[in-house]
């Protein structure tokens, strides 16, 4: 067997009295969209921030592509090829998007003027151009700040930088939540071609005809543990609703 | 799979430069109007060359000032404490080369100091004023005390601390190679403050438009938390955008010195506001992430050619403040404008 590009075994979390993790396990194959599903409070988001380095876990482990990590900070989880898009999408609304794209890593001329700090926009902007078109996105003008795109292309955008700069794996926190029916099927389109690039997506999502459709595995928290790992070609919605609310994981324990 | 999206650039551009002159530009066509207006009415006064460098060297100590406010806005922040920065740079500047050129006692006239002490007294001024602007960027950058509020303290610390160094006197004793060199002064007809100025102003926009350091300026004022994310050191650009105001200071107090042959320690009450709504009136957004050096510029040329033309046409110089409160309203009214307008398009 392969080993997982990212692995979270036997994770725990404790916020005061509230355990939001007790025993969660998460991995990502290579080459797969993952969807993380659960109810309300079931610790997806939590976990997500671990994974991302965003926050720490009280135990468990991480590993990436088989070796033990310990992420004291988003910038180390990106190192590791780990790019997380969370709602707020952490973009630069009065930039436009290159600028956007290449946020904290801009490029700069080549020689002395490079090393005086003078940028190289026709690079940026041409880099985002081919990132842009190889991953379907289709903005009308590259020079408008980011907050005149609508909803869906901002999520795009925010989607491209992560792939951008992620080897491995883009976490994907609700990024259809705020969305209506077309830039919903954009967005999905959009991981999957992200997939399709190589890079894994781990998916989290609360509509469960969308986690079946676009997703190649579901794993299913309940109460801060998993509970299934399910094959999404051979699951149903009521398979899903049935782990999410009343799993056996308890029993088994 | 994917097709090429066919670019047509010049149309988008010139597109692009249409909305950009009627939303951005309109100051800068207030300006033309204006200036239009005064030549049409006064060519012989206004368009003398008296006159243009009367108008450019009054704007010059200003145009200093402003450019470091640019950096700051842009950056989400304010900076209240620049006319006090630039007093308490003057002061220590001005009393350290009477120091130096051993006439400690003098209390008026010129002194014969020579470039070495000039030197060391501009090197003193840039260096105080930036110790007041790493002060502030300290205190709203790491123990994250608004902007407004630090600003507002080192304001009165600067002016108090000003005044405590010479006794609420101004020092009136200059080196004669300042005042006659610099401050009255000119280079193949140019006056030299506007020279000083004008070096600002192209090196601060060059730096602020197309380096990196002023793009990450750009997204620290944008959203902060996007850029701290995104691996930007957002304390240190914070730090250093207060830190460039205040040696901005420190150069414009050198430069009012040069120019006034005395400190003027009661004469920056107003600096920080005209210069922030220079700084605004050059469509620079109060709420950073956006605004220009350029735009800054238009600004502060606005009211100084405002009253210039009043009062060559005669129309009381009160006006003046009245049409300049007016146009400020306006200019904040249009750029929230422009924001709504960006949003739903
Ligand atoms: N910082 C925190 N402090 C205290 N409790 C927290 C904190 N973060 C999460 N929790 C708690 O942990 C539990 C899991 O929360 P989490 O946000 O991970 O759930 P979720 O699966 O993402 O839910 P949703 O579908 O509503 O987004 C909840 O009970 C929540 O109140
Ligand atoms: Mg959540």
């Amino acid at each position: 067997m392969t080993t997982p590009l990212l692995e979270a075994t036997d994770i725990h979390r404790t916020f005061g009295h509230v355990q939001a993790l007790r025993g969660a396990n998460f991995s990502v194959m290579p080459n797969e969209i993952v969807a993380l599903i659960g109810d309300n409070g079931a610790g997806k988001s939590t976990l997500v921030k671990i994974l991302s380095g965003a926050d720490r876990p009280d135990t468990g482990s991480i590993r990436v592509a088989g070796e033990t990590m310990h992420f004291g900070s988003p910038y180390d989880a990106q190192q590791a090829g780990i790019a997380t898009v969370f709602q707020d999408l952490a973009l630069a609304p009065d930039l436009p998007p290159a600028e956007n794209l290449f946020l904290g890593r801009e490029l700069v001329r080549p020689g002395f003027a490079g090393r005086l700090g003078f940028l190289d926009r026709r690079a940026m902007r041409e880099r985002a151009a081919e990132q842009f078109q190889r991953l379907g996105v289709h903005l009308k003008s590259d020079r408008v700040a980011i907050e005149t795109l609508s909803g869906g292309q901002r999520q795009s955008v925010a989607i491209a930088r992560a792939a951008m700069w992620a080897q491995r794996v883009i976490i994907l926190d609700e990024p259809t939540a705020a969305l209506g029916v077309v830039q919903t099927q954009r967005v999905l389109d959009l991981a999957k071609r992200v997939r399709d690039q190589g890079i894994s997506v781990v998916l989290i999502s609360h509509n469960m005809p969308q986690v079946l459709d676009v997703a190649d595995r579901v794993q299913v928290l309940r109460l801060g543990q998993t509970v299934a790992n399910l094959d999404a070609s051979s699951a149903s919605v009521d398979d899903l609703v049935r782990e999410m609310t009343s799993g056996t994981a308890e029993e088994a324990a | 799979m994917t097709t090429t999206t066919a670019e047509a650039p010049t149309r988008r551009d010139t597109g692009d430069l249409l909305f950009r002159t009627l939303t951005g530009g309109w100051i800068f066509l207030l300006l033309i109007v204006l200036l239009s207006i005064f030549l049409v009415l006064r060519p012989e006064q206004f368009g003398s060359a008296y006159n243009v460098q009367q108008l450019t060297i009054n704007a010059a100590i200003f145009l200093v000032l402003a450019v470091g406010q640019t950096y700051v806005i842009i950056s989400a922040g304010i900076d209240l404490s620049v006319g006090s920065v630039l007093v308490f740079s003057s002061v220590v500047s001005s009393k350290l080369m009477l120091y130096l050129a051993g006439d400690g006692g003098t209390s008026f006239g010129t002194t014969d100091a020579g470039w070495g002490i000039i030197l060391v007294g501009v090197a003193a001024a840039v260096l105080a004023g930036m110790a007041w602007g790493l002060l502030n960027g300290f205190l709203i950058a790491v123990a994250r005390i608004p902007a407004l509020i630090v600003t507002l303290g080192t304001m009165g610390m600067a002016l108090g601390g000003a005044q405590i160094l010479s006794d609420g006197v101004d020092v009136r004793a200059m080196p004669e190679r300042l005042v006659n060199d610099i401050g009255a002064g000119s280079i193949a007809g140019i006056p030299v403050l506007v020279l000083i100025a004008a070096l600002c102003v192209v090196v601060a926009g060059i730096v602020l438009h197309k380096t990196r350091y002023g793009l990450q300026v750009f997204a620290v004022g944008s959203h902060i938390e996007a850029a701290r994310r995104s691996g930007i050191a957002v304390n240190r650009r914070l730090i250093s955008v207060y830190a460039l105001s205040g040696a901005m200071a420190g150069i414009a107090a050198v430069m009012a010195n040069a120019r006034f042959g005395t400190t003027t320690i009661n004469g920056h009450v107003m600096d920080n506001l005209t210069t922030i709504s220079a700084v605004v009136l050059g469509g620079t957004s109060l709420f950073g992430g956006a605004g220009s050096v350029f735009g800054t510029v238009v600004g502060v040329f606005i009211p100084i050619i405002l009253l210039n033309g009043f009062v060559i046409m005669g129309i009381p110089p009160f006006w003046q403040t009245v049409a300049m409160g007016a146009v400020l309203i306006l200019a904040v009214w249009v750029d929230q404008l422009k924001r709504r307008l960006r949003k739903r398009g």
